[in-house]
């Protein structure tokens, strides 16, 4: 079994409760930062640790919290960013749901290092039962004296508020959010300023996602330096992987990072091989906006090593032959499905979450959404192909945030390592009116990838 | 009269008093969730007119709100609103499948509601359960791991509660 910081008390019966959290060791990251450390050695253990942001970004926490502007007299602001909606990817869900209160705990001590004296969590409407799980644990508490007015006896005040998004991927996106925080649309602003000099109602705040917080609770019990032994290079502690698609066990998984690609969807201990006995096709390992890489590039780098579930080894060979860690949504397909077709609903996908602010995204969208349609349904073209390629290059770098980027690498990765799949539609166009865009009568020229 | 009841005025307050005076603004999608639950499971003008009069807004900054997130429904639903998810890993998990099935047994088409006004039939793009797909959204809560078994079985019980609460 591979080392649990997060999730080593999911399992324990009524984790959910404070009596029980705080009876398994809950709260003693609060106790210490708020006793004995204070705010700046916690950023500095935080930066020690090496923990890179979990939200999908992977960018340092630690030095992410020191840009944070302290202007005299103006309050700053942490918020929690739950909206997780990229394809593929309910980790977060898992902490908020099952593990409540070591969020909370995250927060608080968060919170404290950042100057946050209101801090909000930021959560995807659709999780509409999860508020009220985090509304108890965040009055519970309170009642238990972590929260309100002068904690601990250190004149530290905070108040935790749980708001409710309501459909809209791009609020994920950090200054989206704040703009849907302030009760707006969640179109997302142009950078700089950075939210950590002009945030949430123009102050300085800092934006986090659910996994990063509550992995600053074992990064302060441990002490960063312990915290950044775990894993390999600059990907230390563990990691969340939501596992999903054609496998036999999908769920939330908890990895050091040192595994590799191979051993973690054939191993029983996590996603325990592809279902029904096929041969594994291609995998999408850090949601849906990262590139898909077929089978034959999954296991081994550009470089023909091993690869590992870690941020350096999956991004190795850079877009020819690798890809990103990403989020954690780890998506595999088998051997029957068509990639054409699973990129076709990331197209839909994208096009329906477009804030529609830039042209490249709401318009290029929306091309590509409809072309990848036309080909599924045996009306492409074999120019089709390149004029896909051409729209999302043409998206890519070309939008305020990075959701254009996000809807362009799933179309080039699929081109890049499929075309022959895009072209067999075209050249079938009768086969793909029936037996399921002609999957049925695809040969595809895989290799067998076995464990 | 549009009027929230004493109740969920005093939950307005409260949902205001948690950012700083005068950012009451930031109530607005917590509010307009409150008013599409309290007043028939959509928003119309006069629901939208009143939430903007509730927080001292223009009218537009409601509605520009409103037409944005994807969860506000615009025009009336059935009783129970089933959202099926349609993206990636849910397709190839069988939500193609489930969503023609339901079609099938409501005798509707996505986005469409049944004559008794019932059911209506959504399709929507990832709701984060891709573990457990396909899946749908119903009220307050995911139905997972759908099946066509399944399918029957949540209708039914919708058809059940509905006919309880007549």
């Amino acid at each position: 079994m591979g080392i649990k910081l997060l999730l080593d008390k999911a399992h324990v019966e009524g984790i959910r409760s404070y009596e029980v959290y705080r009876r398994e060791g809950g709260y003693r990251s609060v106790e210490k930062a708020l006793k004995e450390l204070g705010p700046e050695a916690i950023v500095e253990e935080v930066k020690k640790s090496g923990l890179r942001g979990r939200g999908g970004a992977g960018f340092p926490t630690g030095m992410k919290w020191s840009f944070i502007a302290k202007p005299e007299g103006v309050p700053r602001h942490l918020v929690c960013n739950a909206d997780e909606s990229e394809p593929g990817t309910f980790k977060d869900r898992y902490l908020m749901e099952f593990l409540p209160h070591l969020l909370i705990e995250g927060l608080i001590v968060s919170s404290y290092a950042l100057g946050s004296n209101a801090t909000y969590i930021y959560i995807r409407g659709e999780y509409a039962w999860i508020p009220d799980i985090l509304e108890e644990a965040i009055a519970e508490a309170k009642a238990n004296g972590w929260l309100g007015k002068n904690i601990l006896g250190t004149g530290f005040d905070l108040e935790i508020y749980v708001q409710r998004g309501a459909g809209a991927y791009i609020c994920g996106e950090e200054t989206a959010l704040i703009e849907s925080l302030e009760g707006k649309r969640g179109n997302p602003r142009i950078k700089p300023p950075f939210p950590a000099v002009k945030g949430l109602w123009d102050r300085p705040t800092v934006v986090n996602n659910v996994e990063t917080l509550a992995a600053v609770v074992p990064i302060i019990n441990m002490g960063g330096e312990e915290y950044a032994k775990i894993g390999v290079g600059k990907s230390t502690g563990t990691k969340l992987i939501s596992a999903c698609g054609n496998i036999n066990k999908p769920g939330v998984f908890e990895i050091d990072m040192t595994i590799s690609v191979e051993e973690f969807i054939y191993s029983d201990e996590y996603c325990g091989g592809i279902r029904n006995g096929k041969r594994l096709k291609a995998c999408i390992p850090g949601g849906s906006s990262v590139p898909i890489l077929p089978a034959n590039k999954l296991f081994k780098t550009a470089k023909g090593e091993t690869r590992y579930m870690n941020y350096e080894s999956l991004a190795d060979g850079g877009f020819a032959s690798g890809t990103m860690m990403g989020s954690g949504g780890f998506i595999v397909l088998d051997e029957d499905q068509s990639v054409v077709k699973h990129t076709y609903t990331l197209a839909r996908f994208y096009r329906h979450e477009s804030c529609g602010q830039c042209s490249p995204c709401r318009e290029g969208t929306g091309w590509m959404e409809k072309i990848l349609k036309r080909i599924l349904e045996g009306k492409g073209k074999m120019s089709d192909i390149d004029l896909l390629w051409d729209i999302q290059r043409k998206i890519e770098g070309n939008t305020i945030c990075p959701l254009g980027d996000a809807a362009a690498w799933p179309v080039a990765a699929a081109i890049r390592h499929f075309r022959d799949e895009f072209e067999w539609y075209v050249n079938n166009p009768e086969l793909c009116l029936t037996s399921n865009y002609g999957l049925a009568h695809y040969a595809d020229p895989l290799e067998v990838v076995t464990a | 009269m549009i009027r929230f009841s004493d109740d969920k005025l005093a939950k307005v307050q409260e949902i205001i008093a948690r950012y700083p005076e005068g950012k009451q603004k930031s109530a607005l999608l917590p509010v307009l969730h409150l008013a599409q639950e309290s007043f028939g499971n959509w928003l119309d003008v006069p629901v939208m007119d009143y939430v903007a009069s509730l927080l001292s807004l223009e009218p537009i900054e409601v509605y520009e709100v409103a037409t944005f997130y994807s969860m506000y429904n615009l025009k009336p639903v059935g009783k129970y609103l089933f959202e099926v998810c349609q993206t990636g890993p849910c397709m190839v998990s069988g939500s193609d499948d489930i969503i023609a099935y339901i079609g099938e047994k409501l005798g509707i088409k996505p986005g469409e509601t049944t004559a008794d006004g019932l059911f209506t039939l959504k399709t929507v793009e990832c709701l984060g359960a891709c573990g457990y797909a396909p899946m749908m959204q119903l009220g307050k809560h995911f139905r997972e791991h759908l099946t066509k078994e399944k399918v029957d079985a949540i209708i039914a019980e919708c058809r059940s509660n509905a006919a309880a609460n007549n």
